[in-house]
């Protein structure tokens, strides 16, 4: 059975899910951070799927990725600043302990 | 050719979603990110697959340089050893929310008719990105710029963050 669009698809949409369950479930803010790359590595396996099976011609999918990946850097680096800043001055990364803006 | 594709595709798609679950099913966080480091690198083997060749160069470089290293170091800076990365209190809505979120979106690719063209795309694709990105008329240059802009913006934010008092 030749490989389509429909696995790389559902390929990345299994991805998605595996980031969306350990964004909510998880408790350590490093953790989270982690499942939120693999939701965008999710989306750009989607991406550069449709470019190759939908339009091959056009390189725009893969523009995309590539910019997505330029925001992906800039959040992890200015994500992991703001956890190692919360460590220093309340020696947790526990996000259910991290509550001084909750309503 | 295909036997061979399709046997790379379902060896790289285990491997994906095996280290993805390890990443978030697993108590030890920095084996977390060790498998995270698996994960980026097997997708890069999915874009080989797709024959996006520069991607493939870039996802090795960016996600498994740059942010895999990111990442153990800001674990090593935080660990908490005793705690380890337990699951929180919302760990059955998070499974109930990710599976109900993986069901729809499976039957929304199977169900779609999707517009396949049979066309093979241009190898190498290097320089066909960068036309598409820098064309006069449909580039992206604007936004090439805003993107630096933004990269720089959160370099020396990050500086100013952690910086010590």
């Amino acid at each position: 059975m030749a490989i389509a669009l429909e696995h790389f698809l559902i390929l990345s949409a299994i991805l998605f899910s595996i980031g969306l369950y350990g964004v909510l479930a998880k408790r350590n803010a490093v953790a989270i951070l982690m499942s939120i790359e693999l939701m965008l590595n999710a989306v750009n396996i989607a991406l550069v799927a449709f470019w190759r099976y939908v339009a091959p011609t056009l390189l725009t999918g893969q523009v995309f990725v590539i910019f997505i990946m330029v925001v992906a850097a800039a959040e992890v680096a200015v994500g992991l600043a703001i956890i190692i800043a919360i460590y220093r001055s309340r020696e947790t990364v526990d996000a259910e302990q991290i509550d001084l803006m909750k309503w | 050719m295909e036997m061979g594709i399709a046997i790379a595709f379902w060896v790289l798609a285990a491997v994906i979603i095996g280290a993805a679950l390890a990443v978030v099913l697993g108590r030890n966080i920095f084996r977390a990110a060790l498998f995270l480091v698996l994960c980026f690198f097997t997708i890069a083997g999915i874009f080989v697959i797709l024959s996006a060749d520069f991607l493939a160069g870039v996802q090795v470089l960016i996600y498994v340089g740059a942010i895999g290293v990111l990442i153990i170091f800001a674990i090593m800076l935080t660990r908490e050893t005793q705690r380890g990365s337990p699951s929180g209190r919302l760990r059955l809505p998070a499974l109930i929310a990710g599976l109900l979120f993986l069901a729809t979106m499976v039957f929304v690719i199977v169900s779609t008719d999707w517009q396949i063209v049979a066309e093979i795309p241009t190898e190498p694709t290097t320089s066909g990105i960068a036309q598409a990105l820098f064309s006069k008329e449909e580039g992206f240059v604007l936004p090439f710029e805003i993107a630096a802009a933004l990269l720089l913006a959160a370099i020396i934010g990050a500086i100013v963050l952690v910086r010590e008092k």
